[in-house]
């Protein structure tokens, strides 16, 4: 909690900073003519009466509010990054010493034990050491927390009083300040990237963990998963199987299914709002058609689980079908409906891209509109519609809360749509989700499966990109 | 000879035009077919649509409606407070379910028997104690003296009033028996069990009784999730958005650039949702179930829809505004801030908007951080352990009772009337504000 009360100082330092800047300025540039200097106005050939200022007023406010404010921004920025570490660093060290020579993942385990009892949870009987080191590490961050305090506040102020000493009438503070807000903006953008990078990082970095537990080939060409292990060492209990081929033909069976629902529907509506509807029909169609799209995945999933499962039990029971209530069929068919709106609206686009004189050639020679459509306009837009196409596949690969809430848990190696079957998403989620320690082969499986997801996805998508951007600069 | 010739090309000619006419039936045909297909897929698409909607709301507009049962309770204070001091840690946890329990047994005298004693005492929700006991530790001075009140009835009788659970099944198979299907019509009849406007879904936390579950935590908890989301995503966004649109230079940097954000708005959200397992709570060591963290990681994921948008919102402007600006001497970043930003923010807030509409429907990536907590508390602050609107409606429908499956519902319309007032707010926007140059 400190840290947002100082940052609410700094703030409140960084607008007193603008005042006192500001005013300066002005008292500087007005001063002279209060001292009874009118010659000054002559020598400076601007309009006011004082030395001529390279920047306006304002300029040298925000000057003087940026050097309050972006140092001890970027301390604390630095400080809560590293601190962390080090408190960690200090307390293993202070720890005795048969506990330091632990395995790398028992020392993980017990740093985020010592963090938890640091904010005052006790669970169980930790064992006197490390109630210890819990104390140790909740005073030292207290203290790091005071130190941190004074020393951004001390930074404020120091840089407070430069900034306003600096204030002279050929100070280019606009300039300045212009060129912190240009870094600003580098930094901002390059947030994407940094968000990448974390991405690929976290995910390589606890999948190698995994890996040096479960094998690749294992994991990407086994055909079991059970990824139930022992959570303590002396447990009896099955050792956990890694195989993630089920996962992969649940995802492609029910992205398969959602894609033969989607694709169909999307493409028809598409055609059907792009070359027949009038303006009036398209104005009421396409927007009701987006609202598929805006609807929350938790709504999809409670529709697929509570609706359309028993809806499809039950009807399959009446003709002799024996369709289990959380059938692939089910969550397939509402995510199908689901990414309806996106191909319908990535292939409304493209479909209207086509130029006109190819339709008009076409129904010149006498086709009729259909055939225009089917001969003409579709092969003209195929590469477009097979982008959005793939598009909706990385959706649907993505896709978690319906499949969560409807699909199985059970890793069956089926092809058949009755079944239950589970996914890559719904196994991350159920790894995750509850009480687990960090460090178990059975949480990092999470993150070796969110490294295949992230890695399919992107192709699907890069390669959906290049497709379409390529088609529409062949028509530009 | 002549009539000859001229008969058999005749004949071709009639056939030809024959042929002609049945393919050009045909063909006409497969129009018409071609044309019914698309309307049979947005009919279909509609048809669903109108499904999803309608088995929400026909499940649960009934949760909007609570069964109350008025009571006639005697504040007995040799029960409440024994030593009179009125000391108020004395007076919060004296036993108010025995006071509710004499209540209800004076309404029913000839139950004698302990085992259908208990039953009739199901009939209150265990909810009930505590509204005694908050008005007794509002106001003292109503001990001793005999007062109405109105408490929730519990989920069972709750159902079976509103015509969920029907008194035709076999009781075995249903949640309420005959005997308190029997008190619950007669305490009907005497006017004592009413239904009235659930006020307690509005105001409380999550429960384990479905009765007294309310969504006002998850709803405090999406608000400061949102908070956080936009005070990070927004000024971030925009900021990138002015970069790359008006001072980047075309370069390999800024083409990398450009192609990251375009793939990070199609990164599956469960992924985001695993960055922020292992970077914030793994490595800041942030406090897990918190709607910072939440905030953090949907910031991170309607990121690029606001740069996206605000990039649009930016190249809608004219060059000839900027030229202008720059024409009479004005700084670039002058241009742009006193001149371009404006004109495109009505754009960029659309965009944001729509962004933060996706977030606050975003549940997957919050289950990773641990916001799928059981939160009865309201959060106070972004620290404390929340959950959001979308994730209490995964914890309600995974719940068993029959009585949740009408809360989940209803408080998928509340989520999406929120959704919906907030789409409505950029439509607004736009066409209030959109410019044709």
């Amino acid at each position: 909690m400190h840290v947002f009360t100082l940052i609410g100082v700094l703030l409140a330092l960084a607008l007193a900073g603008y005042h006192a800047g500001r005013s300066r300025a002005l008292s500087l540039k007005t001063g002279p003519r209060s001292a009874g200097q009118p010659a000054a106005a002559a020598a400076g050939g601007g309009s006011g009466p004082g030395p001529r200022f390279h920047s306006l007023p304002d300029y040298h406010g925000y000057y003087t509010a940026l050097w309050t404010l972006a140092p001890p921004l970027l301390l604390l920025a630095g400080w809560l990054a590293l601190e962390p570490m080090v408190l960690t660093h200090v307390v293993l060290a202070g720890l005795p010493p048969e506990m330091e020579d632990l395995p790398a993942d028992r020392l993980r385990l017990m740093v985020s034990t010592i963090r938890t009892l640091a904010v005052g949870v006790v669970a169980g009987d930790p064992g006197e050491a490390l109630l210890a080191a819990g104390r140790r590490y909740a005073e030292l961050r207290s203290r790091s927390g005071t130190l941190l305090s004074l020393l951004a506040c001390g930074l404020a102020v120091a840089g407070l009083a430069l900034a306003w000493r600096s204030i002279a009438p050929d100070l280019r503070a606009r300039n300045r300040v212009e060129a912190a807000t240009r870094a600003f903006m580098v930094a901002c953008s390059a947030v994407a990237i940094i968000t990448t990078v974390g991405i690929v990082a976290s995910l390589l970095f606890e999948s190698l963990r995994f890996f040096a537990a479960v094998p690749p080939s294992e994991f990407l060409f086994g055909l079991a998963w059970s990824p139930q292990t022992a959570i303590r060492a002396d447990q009896v209990g099955s050792s956990g199987a890694f195989g993630a081929v089920p996962l992969f033909t649940g995802t492609l069976l029910i992205s398969g299914i959602a894609l033969a629902v989607a694709v169909p529907t999307g493409l028809m509506s598409a055609i059907f709002t792009a070359e027949y509807a009038g303006p009036g029909l398209r104005a009421v169609v396409k927007p009701l058609l987006e609202i598929l799209a805006g609807i929350p995945t938790v709504v999809y999933g409670f529709f697929a689980a509570l609706v359309v499962g028993p809806f499809l039990r039950d009807s399959g029971g009446t003709v002799g079908l024996g369709i289990s209530s959380e059938s692939a069929l089910a969550a397939g068919v509402v995510m199908g409906i689901m990414i309806v709106p996106f191909v319908s609206s990535l292939s409304d686009d493209v479909i209207s891209a086509v130029p006109e004189s190819l339709r008009e050639g076409s129904l010149g020679l006498g086709a009729t509109r259909s055939e225009t459509i089917r001969r003409v306009v579709l092969p003209a837009a195929l590469p477009g519609i097979v982008g959005g196409v793939l598009l909706a596949a990385s959706r649907a690969i993505g896709e978690t809360m319906i499949v969560v809430m409807a699909a199985g848990m059970a890793a069956n190696l089926t092809a058949n749509p009755f079944e239950a079957v589970t996914t890559v998403t719904v196994q991350i989620v159920s790894l995750l989700v509850g009480d687990q320690e960090f460090d178990s082969p059975k949480t990092l499986a999470a993150f070796a499966l969110g490294l295949v997801l992230f890695v399919v996805t992107l192709l699907l998508n890069v390669v959906a990109l290049h497709v379409v951007r390529k088609y529409r600069e062949r028509y530009e | 000879m002549s009539e000859l010739e001229m008969t058999e090309p005749a004949a071709t000619v009639t056939e030809t035009a024959r042929r002609v006419q049945a393919r050009l039936a045909a063909r006409y045909a497969a129009e018409k077919r071609f044309r019914l297909y698309g309307i049979a897929a947005i009919g279909l698409a509609l048809f669903m649509l109108v499904a999803l909607f309608g088995s929400i709301i026909g499940r649960g507009w009934s949760a909007f409606g609570q069964t109350m049962l008025t009571l006639e309770v005697t504040l007995d204070p040799a029960v409440i407070d024994p030593d009179g001091r009125r000391e108020p840690s004395a007076l919060a946890s004296a036993d108010y379910q025995g006071l509710i329990k004499t209540a209800l047994g004076t309404l029913f005298p000839e139950v004698t028997d302990r085992q259908q004693r208990r039953q009739l005492f199901e009939l209150a929700s265990s909810g009930a104690s505590f509204r005694l006991r908050d008005l007794v530790v509002e106001t003292p001075a109503l001990i001793g003296s005999t007062v109405t009140v109105r408490v929730p009835a519990r989920d069972t009788v709750d159902q079976y009033v509103k015509g969920h659970i029907l008194a035709s099944t076999p009781e075995s198979a249903r949640r309420i028996s005959d005997r308190q299907i029997a008190w619950v019509e007669s305490l009907r009849e005497k006017g004592l069990l009413e239904r009235r406007f659930n006020t307690i879904l509005f105001t409380a936390g999550d429960s384990r009784e479905p009765e007294l579950a309310g969504l006002w935590a998850a709803v405090s908890g999406s608000f400061f999730v949102m908070v956080v989301t936009l005070a990070l995503s927004f000024p971030t966004g925009v900021a990138a958005a002015v970069y790359l649109e008006e001072f980047a230079p075309k370069n390999r940097l800024t083409d990398i650039i450009e192609v990251n954000i375009n793939n990070l708005a199609a990164v599956p959200s469960v992924v985001f949702g695993l960055l922020g397992l292992s970077l914030f709570l793994g490595w800041f060591g942030l406090p897990r179930s918190s709607p910072l963290v939440g905030g953090l990681v949907l910031a991170l994921i309607i990121l690029p829809t606001i740069i996206i948008a605000g990039r649009a919102a930016l190249t809608a402007v004219p060059p000839s505004i900027r030229e202008a600006a720059l024409g009479i001497g004005a700084s670039r970043m002058q241009t742009v801030t006193h001149h371009v930003l404006p004109l495109a923010m009505p754009g960029i807030l659309t965009g944001t908007i729509i962004g933060m509409a996706r977030a606050l429907g975003e549940s997957a990536p919050l289950l990773m951080i641990g916001m799928v907590a059981f939160v009865v508390d309201v959060p106070r602050t972004p620290l404390d352990p929340a959950t959001v609107l979308p994730v209490q409606i995964y914890l309600w429908a995974d719940s068993a009772e029959r009585a949740f499956v009408e809360r989940t519902s209803a408080a998928i319309m509340v989520l999406l009337v929120f959704l919906i007032a907030m789409n409505a707010l950029a439509v607004l926007l736009r066409r209030k504000f959109e410019r044709r140059w």
